[in-house]
Protein backbone atom coordinates (compact mmCIF):
# COMPACT_ATOMS: atom_id res chain seq x y z
CA UNK A 1 0.00 0.00 0.00
CA UNK A 2 2.65 2.44 0.93
CA UNK A 3 4.82 1.28 -2.50
CA UNK A 4 1.35 2.67 -4.64
CA UNK A 5 1.28 5.85 -2.52
CA UNK A 6 4.61 6.61 -2.67
CA UNK A 7 4.12 6.06 -6.83
CA UNK A 8 0.81 8.32 -6.91
CA UNK A 9 2.85 10.83 -5.04
CA UNK A 10 5.70 11.00 -7.33
CA UNK A 11 3.16 10.95 -10.52
CA UNK A 12 1.56 14.18 -8.94
CA UNK A 13 4.55 16.15 -7.75
CA UNK A 14 5.69 15.24 -11.48
CA UNK A 15 2.48 16.92 -12.70
CA UNK A 16 2.61 20.03 -10.20
CA UNK A 17 6.93 20.66 -11.68
CA UNK A 18 5.55 20.84 -15.18
CA UNK A 19 1.95 22.76 -14.27
CA UNK A 20 3.67 25.15 -11.78
CA UNK A 21 3.97 28.59 -13.62
CA UNK A 22 7.16 29.49 -11.54
CA UNK A 23 10.58 28.25 -12.32
CA UNK A 24 11.48 28.30 -8.95
CA UNK A 25 8.99 26.21 -7.91
CA UNK A 26 9.40 23.95 -10.84
CA UNK A 27 12.79 23.49 -9.61
CA UNK A 28 11.62 22.82 -6.12
CA UNK A 29 9.13 20.27 -7.43
CA UNK A 30 12.02 18.51 -9.26
CA UNK A 31 14.17 18.00 -6.30
CA UNK A 32 10.64 17.07 -4.32
CA UNK A 33 10.17 13.98 -7.20
CA UNK A 34 13.61 12.56 -6.97
CA UNK A 35 13.44 12.47 -2.83
CA UNK A 36 10.34 10.67 -3.45
CA UNK A 37 12.08 8.41 -5.92
CA UNK A 38 15.27 7.72 -3.73
CA UNK A 39 12.87 6.59 -0.78
CA UNK A 40 11.43 4.06 -3.14
CA UNK A 41 14.80 2.96 -4.58
CA UNK A 42 15.42 2.74 -0.46
CA UNK A 43 12.51 0.65 0.04
CA UNK A 44 13.51 -1.92 -3.08
CA UNK A 45 16.99 -2.54 -1.72
CA UNK A 46 18.79 -0.19 -3.94
CA UNK A 47 21.04 2.15 -1.46
CA UNK A 48 23.98 3.01 -3.86
CA UNK A 49 21.64 3.93 -6.24
CA UNK A 50 19.54 6.13 -4.13
CA UNK A 51 22.39 8.09 -2.30
CA UNK A 52 23.52 8.82 -6.02
CA UNK A 53 19.87 10.41 -6.81
CA UNK A 54 19.86 12.01 -3.45
CA UNK A 55 23.02 13.62 -3.78
CA UNK A 56 23.12 14.64 -7.39
CA UNK A 57 19.40 14.51 -8.09
CA UNK A 58 17.72 16.08 -5.42
CA UNK A 59 21.11 18.18 -4.47
CA UNK A 60 23.09 18.81 -7.16
CA UNK A 61 21.10 19.40 -10.36
CA UNK A 62 18.33 21.67 -8.21
CA UNK A 63 21.22 23.96 -7.23
CA UNK A 64 22.09 24.20 -10.95
CA UNK A 65 18.83 25.17 -12.02
CA UNK A 66 17.74 27.79 -9.30
CA UNK A 67 21.32 29.30 -10.06
CA UNK A 68 20.05 28.96 -13.64
CA UNK A 69 17.00 31.07 -12.70
CA UNK A 70 18.96 33.59 -10.37
CA UNK A 71 21.10 34.58 -13.32
CA UNK A 72 18.03 34.78 -16.42
CA UNK A 73 16.05 38.29 -15.91
CA UNK A 74 12.67 38.44 -14.47
CA UNK A 75 9.36 39.47 -16.64
CA UNK A 76 7.57 42.37 -15.90
CA UNK A 77 4.62 41.86 -13.91
CA UNK A 78 1.37 42.47 -16.89
CA UNK A 79 3.81 40.49 -19.20
CA UNK A 80 4.29 37.05 -16.40
CA UNK A 81 0.13 37.33 -16.03
CA UNK A 82 -0.19 37.13 -19.76
CA UNK A 83 2.29 34.17 -20.31
CA UNK A 84 1.08 32.58 -16.97
CA UNK A 85 -2.71 32.52 -19.18
CA UNK A 86 -0.93 31.26 -22.09
CA UNK A 87 0.79 28.41 -20.53
CA UNK A 88 -2.47 27.20 -18.63
CA UNK A 89 -4.47 27.20 -22.60
CA UNK A 90 -1.51 24.98 -23.51
CA UNK A 91 -1.06 22.79 -20.39
CA UNK A 92 -4.33 21.79 -18.97
CA UNK A 93 -5.08 18.99 -21.22
CA UNK A 94 -2.33 17.41 -19.79
CA UNK A 95 -4.33 16.40 -16.40
CA UNK A 96 -6.65 14.93 -18.70
CA UNK A 97 -4.23 13.06 -20.69
CA UNK A 98 -2.18 11.78 -17.27
CA UNK A 99 -6.39 10.46 -16.73
CA UNK A 100 -6.87 9.29 -19.65
CA UNK A 101 -2.95 7.21 -19.68
CA UNK A 102 -3.28 6.28 -15.98
CA UNK A 103 -7.27 4.24 -16.90
CA UNK A 104 -5.99 2.79 -20.39
CA UNK A 105 -3.22 1.16 -18.17
CA UNK A 106 -5.22 -0.02 -15.73
CA UNK A 107 -7.94 -1.58 -18.07
CA UNK A 108 -6.15 -2.62 -20.99
CA UNK A 109 -3.43 -5.62 -19.09
CA UNK A 110 -1.09 -6.58 -22.10
CA UNK A 111 0.13 -10.15 -21.28
CA UNK A 112 3.79 -10.51 -20.50
CA UNK A 113 5.33 -13.47 -20.96
CA UNK A 114 8.90 -12.38 -20.24
CA UNK A 115 11.15 -15.34 -19.59
CA UNK A 116 13.28 -13.98 -16.01
CA UNK A 117 17.19 -14.74 -16.10
CA UNK A 118 18.58 -16.53 -13.57
CA UNK A 119 19.08 -14.34 -10.14
CA UNK A 120 22.21 -12.82 -9.62
CA UNK A 121 25.40 -14.10 -7.45
CA UNK A 122 26.64 -10.84 -6.95
CA UNK A 123 24.71 -8.60 -5.04
CA UNK A 124 27.43 -5.98 -4.48
CA UNK A 125 26.63 -3.12 -6.87
CA UNK A 126 30.74 -2.26 -6.12
CA UNK A 127 31.97 -5.37 -7.63
CA UNK A 128 29.45 -5.12 -10.63
CA UNK A 129 30.83 -1.78 -11.38
CA UNK A 130 34.30 -2.68 -10.92
CA UNK A 131 35.13 -6.21 -11.59
CA UNK A 132 32.55 -6.46 -14.66
CA UNK A 133 30.75 -3.56 -15.63
CA UNK A 134 34.45 -1.89 -15.78
CA UNK A 135 33.52 -0.20 -19.22
CA UNK A 136 30.99 1.60 -17.50
CA UNK A 137 33.24 3.53 -15.45
CA UNK A 138 35.21 4.55 -18.84
CA UNK A 139 32.10 5.90 -20.26
CA UNK A 140 31.09 7.85 -17.36
CA UNK A 141 34.43 9.50 -17.02
CA UNK A 142 34.39 10.11 -20.78
CA UNK A 143 31.27 11.35 -20.55
CA UNK A 144 32.35 14.00 -17.58
CA UNK A 145 35.56 14.65 -19.80
CA UNK A 146 32.99 15.54 -22.74
CA UNK A 147 31.10 17.71 -19.83
CA UNK A 148 34.21 19.68 -18.64
CA UNK A 149 35.04 20.37 -22.32
CA UNK A 150 31.33 21.75 -22.81
CA UNK A 151 31.27 23.52 -20.08
CA UNK A 152 35.01 25.46 -21.14
CA UNK A 153 34.01 26.25 -24.51
CA UNK A 154 30.10 27.39 -23.52
CA UNK A 155 31.97 29.76 -21.04
CA UNK A 156 35.03 30.69 -23.40
CA UNK A 157 32.46 31.85 -25.95
CA UNK A 158 30.95 34.23 -22.60
CA UNK A 159 34.34 35.71 -22.50
CA UNK A 160 35.30 36.61 -25.91
CA UNK A 161 31.93 37.96 -26.53
CA UNK A 162 32.38 40.16 -23.06
CA UNK A 163 35.65 41.21 -24.56
CA UNK B 1 7.48 -14.42 -14.10
CA UNK B 2 5.01 -15.30 -11.27
CA UNK B 3 1.76 -13.22 -11.01
CA UNK B 4 3.44 -11.21 -7.52
CA UNK B 5 6.20 -10.26 -10.41
CA UNK B 6 3.55 -8.85 -13.28
CA UNK B 7 1.73 -7.00 -10.56
CA UNK B 8 4.60 -5.25 -9.17
CA UNK B 9 6.01 -4.52 -12.98
CA UNK B 10 3.18 -3.02 -14.26
CA UNK B 11 2.63 -0.70 -10.76
CA UNK B 12 5.82 0.66 -11.90
CA UNK B 13 6.05 0.43 -15.21
CA UNK B 14 2.41 2.30 -15.34
CA UNK B 15 3.85 4.99 -13.59
CA UNK B 16 7.40 5.16 -15.53
CA UNK B 17 5.09 5.55 -18.48
CA UNK B 18 2.79 8.50 -16.59
CA UNK B 19 6.23 9.94 -15.92
CA UNK B 20 7.08 9.91 -19.67
CA UNK B 21 3.52 11.04 -20.58
CA UNK B 22 4.49 14.53 -18.60
CA UNK B 23 7.84 14.80 -19.50
CA UNK B 24 6.85 13.97 -23.37
CA UNK B 25 4.17 16.79 -23.05
CA UNK B 26 6.17 19.79 -21.32
CA UNK B 27 8.91 19.04 -24.05
CA UNK B 28 6.36 19.25 -26.94
CA UNK B 29 4.67 22.32 -25.54
CA UNK B 30 6.47 24.72 -23.64
CA UNK B 31 9.04 27.01 -25.79
CA UNK B 32 11.00 28.08 -22.44
CA UNK B 33 14.17 26.73 -23.19
CA UNK B 34 14.18 26.20 -19.01
CA UNK B 35 11.37 24.11 -18.95
CA UNK B 36 12.28 21.44 -21.91
CA UNK B 37 15.24 21.02 -19.16
CA UNK B 38 12.65 19.97 -16.68
CA UNK B 39 10.59 17.89 -19.24
CA UNK B 40 14.30 15.86 -19.60
CA UNK B 41 14.83 15.75 -16.39
CA UNK B 42 11.06 13.89 -16.06
CA UNK B 43 11.77 12.03 -18.72
CA UNK B 44 14.82 10.56 -16.98
CA UNK B 45 13.23 9.82 -13.69
CA UNK B 46 10.77 7.88 -15.87
CA UNK B 47 13.31 5.65 -17.19
CA UNK B 48 15.26 5.17 -14.01
CA UNK B 49 11.60 3.90 -12.42
CA UNK B 50 11.94 1.49 -15.02
CA UNK B 51 15.61 0.52 -14.79
CA UNK B 52 14.62 -0.02 -10.89
CA UNK B 53 11.79 -2.00 -11.13
CA UNK B 54 13.39 -4.31 -14.04
CA UNK B 55 16.27 -4.61 -11.94
CA UNK B 56 13.66 -5.45 -8.80
CA UNK B 57 12.22 -7.79 -10.61
CA UNK B 58 14.84 -9.75 -12.31
CA UNK B 59 16.91 -10.31 -8.93
CA UNK B 60 19.79 -8.38 -10.75
CA UNK B 61 19.22 -5.22 -8.25
CA UNK B 62 22.95 -4.51 -8.05
CA UNK B 63 23.49 -4.19 -12.18
CA UNK B 64 20.87 -2.22 -12.36
CA UNK B 65 21.99 -0.13 -9.67
CA UNK B 66 25.08 0.02 -11.58
CA UNK B 67 23.14 1.32 -14.57
CA UNK B 68 21.06 3.92 -12.83
CA UNK B 69 24.19 5.47 -11.41
CA UNK B 70 25.86 5.33 -15.16
CA UNK B 71 22.33 7.31 -15.82
CA UNK B 72 23.02 9.64 -13.00
CA UNK B 73 26.28 10.59 -14.20
CA UNK B 74 25.30 11.36 -18.10
CA UNK B 75 21.76 13.35 -16.40
CA UNK B 76 23.97 15.74 -14.42
CA UNK B 77 26.49 16.11 -16.88
CA UNK B 78 23.54 16.46 -19.68
CA UNK B 79 21.93 19.06 -17.29
CA UNK B 80 25.16 21.10 -16.86
CA UNK B 81 25.88 21.87 -20.24
CA UNK B 82 22.39 22.48 -20.86
CA UNK B 83 22.15 25.29 -18.16
CA UNK B 84 25.57 26.69 -19.71
CA UNK B 85 23.40 26.61 -23.40
CA UNK B 86 20.50 28.44 -21.41
CA UNK B 87 22.60 30.94 -20.12
CA UNK B 88 24.37 31.79 -23.16
CA UNK B 89 20.77 31.73 -24.44
CA UNK B 90 19.50 34.91 -22.58
CA UNK B 91 22.69 36.61 -23.07
CA UNK B 92 22.50 36.81 -26.28
CA UNK B 93 18.40 37.28 -26.67
CA UNK B 94 17.50 38.66 -23.39
CA UNK B 95 14.46 35.90 -23.54
CA UNK B 96 14.23 31.80 -22.87
CA UNK B 97 11.40 31.59 -25.55
CA UNK B 98 13.04 29.13 -27.95
CA UNK B 99 11.61 30.74 -30.98
CA UNK B 100 14.15 32.77 -30.62
CA UNK B 101 16.71 29.97 -32.00
CA UNK B 102 15.30 30.47 -35.48
CA UNK B 103 17.34 33.30 -35.71
CA UNK B 104 20.67 31.45 -35.14
CA UNK B 105 22.82 31.29 -38.09
CA UNK B 106 25.83 28.76 -38.25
Amino acid sequence: MLNIMLLVLLVLIALWTALTPLLLRAAIGLALTSVVLTIIMFRFNAPYAAAFELSVCAGLIPVIFISVISLTHRLPLKEFLKRREDRLRRFWPLPLLLLAVAAGLFFVRIPLNITLPWPETIADVRVVLWEYRRTYLFGQLMVLLAGVFGVLVLFRGRNENER
Amino acid sequence: MSAEQTLLFWQYASTGILLLVIGFYCLLVTYNLFRVLIGLELLIKGVTLFLLAAGVISGHSALSQGVIITVIVIEVVVMIVAAGIVLGFQDKFDSLNVKNARELKG
